[in-house]
């Protein structure tokens, strides 16, 4: 008997509740820092420039209260693509030769850009998994929705996409014990999901994913109809149960963050 | 009869198919139903699959509109399109599956959905949610993902979503089909104390003939009409029509029936295990 994935308890993202000024920052806040930093990360090219980022993310990480091993977490699956990046920028630079084997040349230069760029991809990613570590998915929604709603008028449909993120939110456990529900049924007709080649197996999803699509747009016209009862009739007049409101505290770390980003940006 | 506006609810010999063509007799969903709802009642309407009791339900707010024949709430005509939102409002509608009328990823999110919708300011939104969730006694789940809550909760939840929105009736279809008795019972408790404390008149679509005895009035549907209406008392008598329109028919009354067959002389509104018990215990003490 294969072991089904039991989905019941699933949480979607990487959000540890807590308590930090992190967590209390207005999302929209965090959203803009990380933009700010992603962006500015690009354009420092000295390893002081890269050490005093590294300073300020640590000191994010220290504040936010996480666990250091929940960033390293995210880290693991693009290990290997890091690992790349410093070795084909090591190996393929040209410049002054620190050692050589066979058709392999490892340059001084190559050495300190591919060095680079990983410190950079490690970086990026532990910057932005503070973000999704700190505001839960819901937060996150509702913040890009208010940043985006200026976009409107250049046909950005904020709404909108909020509220699909909203439901995919909502469904995707759902859909995801369904999913079991189905594996186990065809399972216990003899279904097999796991042995032969690549084609059998795509074939084996099969009676997976039809009834699971069908049920899905049984759930999507019945959804619709309960949100129409419900006087759903799109962003236009809507309020909301929580307003996104800047503190004190939201403008100094925006202040702060914001010029000192600027300032590693442009002259590291 | 131009709507007789007394009355809060008004279906008047209202038609509907699904495919616009009321000729077809096949077709037909609802044929010539006229009913009236007085506020402050609790309808039951009983029928077997097919029977149009949905189709019928999605009249009364106005998600569906009658191909003939016009459905008024407290004064106003479904058809109006200037009304359609005012009308949702008033009548609120719980469906069979929980899952899919809850919207949002966490309980008190999903129960402000209405009242957002309705542009309330934030604080009354608030106080709605609070309010809404205590009604139904989900006040110590307000942040949970509903994924996490048992059937019987979900429900609730989604009453509370429709109660937050203020209605003044509830239209239920279903609403504990996929339910396992501990859910059952709790909401057809909280259906029951919202329309005595509440006041809110109740329209409840059910299968389960139990659920159905608790009304004031029963009506009973089969292809598209009403075939009979009255009290349960009366109507859960008949109990060869019950089973003509294959039907269940409540296992108290069908005890009753029996014991009357064997001339014992039981009173006729015997509905509920209660009062069989009651009428039993009369009976011998009166030997
Ligand atoms: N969306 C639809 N499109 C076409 N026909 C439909 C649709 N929904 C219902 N019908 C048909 O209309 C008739 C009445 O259906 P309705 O859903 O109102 O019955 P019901 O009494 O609610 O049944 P159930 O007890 O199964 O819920 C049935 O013959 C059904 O096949
Ligand atoms: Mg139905």
């Amino acid at each position: 008997m294969v072991p089904v994935a039991t989905f019941r308890h699933i949480t979607i993202g990487q959000y540890i509740p807590g308590e930090s000024l992190l967590h209390r920052l207005d999302p929209r806040t965090k959203i803009l820092v990380t933009l700010l930093l992603v962006v500015g990360l690009f354009f420092i090219d000295t390893y002081l420039g890269y050490g005093l980022a590294a300073l300020y993310i640590a000191l994010a990480i220290f504040r936010s209260g996480i666990p250091p091993r929940f960033l390293f977490r995210g880290l693991r699956p693009v290990i290997i693509i890091i690992l790349l990046t410093f070795m084909l920028n090591s190996f393929m630079t040209e410049g002054e030769i620190l050692w050589q084997w066979g058709f392999l040349t490892l340059t001084k230069e190559g050495l300190s850009k591919g060095g680079m760029l990983a410190i950079r991809l490690i970086l990026l990613i532990v910057g932005t998994s503070i973000l999704t570590l700190t505001t839960s998915p819901l937060a996150l929604t509702d913040g890009l929705e208010s940043l985006l709603r200026p976009g409107k008028r250049i046909g950005i449909p904020a709404h909108e996409l909020a509220m699909m993120m909203t439901i995919a939110l909502r469904f995707i456990p759902t859909l995801l014990e369904e999913t079991e529900k189905i594996m186990k049924a065809q399972m216990a007709r003899g279904a097999d999901f796991e042995s032969g080649n690549l084609l059998q197996r795509a074939r084996s999803l099969l009676p997976l994913l039809v009834p699971l699509f069908v049920s899905a747009f049984r759930r999507a016209d019945e959804l619709a109809v309960a949100m129409e009862a419900r006087c759903y009739r799109g962003g236009e007049g809507r309020t909301k149960l929580k307003q996104l409101a800047f503190h004190t505290a939201d403008f100094l770390v925006l202040a702060g963050s914001g010029c000192f980003v600027l300032w590693l940006a442009l002259t590291m | 009869m131009m709507g007789n506006k007394e009355s809060f609810i008004v279906v008047d010999k209202v038609s509907f198919s699904y495919t616009g063509e009321p000729g077809a007799k096949e077709e037909t969903a609802l044929d010539q139903v006229s009913l009236t709802i007085e506020a402050g009642e609790f309808v039951a309407i009983v029928g077997h699959n097919g029977s149009g009791k949905s189709t019928l339900a999605k009249h009364l707010n106005g998600l569906l509109l009658p191909t003939g024949g016009d459905v008024w709430v407290a004064g106003m005509n479904t058809k109006d399109e200037h009304h359609r939102w005012d009308i949702r409002q008033i009548v609120g509608m719980v469906f069979q599956n929980p899952d899919n009328q809850i919207v949002a990823a966490t309980v008190e999110e999903d129960v402000a959905f209405g009242p957002e919708n309705l542009g309330l300011p934030t604080e009354l939104i608030r106080s709605r949610v609070d309010e809404a969730l205590a009604v139904v006694g989900m006040s110590e789940y307000a942040e949970a993902p509903p994924h996490s809550l048992s059937g019987g909760q979900k429900q609730r939840v989604a009453i509370a979503g429709v109660i937050a929105m203020r209605p003044r009736c509830l239209v239920l279809d279903e609403p504990t089909a996929m339910l396992d008795p501990v859910g059952r019972r709790e909401v057809m408790e909280t259906i029951s104390r919202l329309n005595e404390e509440e006041g809110i008149t109740v329209v409840l679509i059910t299968h389960f003939m139990d659920e159905a005895v608790k009304a004031h009035r029963v009506l009973v549907m089969d292809e598209g009409r009403i075939v009979r209406e009255g009290q349960p008392a009366a109507v859960f008598q008949e109990i060869d029509l019950l089973r003509e329109l294959r039907l269940d028919v409540p296992p108290v009354i069908e005890l009753a029936s029996r014991l009357r067959a064997k001339s014992l002389a039981l009173p006729e509104a015997i509905l509920t295990v209660d009062e069989m018990v009651t009428a039993l215990c009369q009976l011998r003490s009166g030997v």
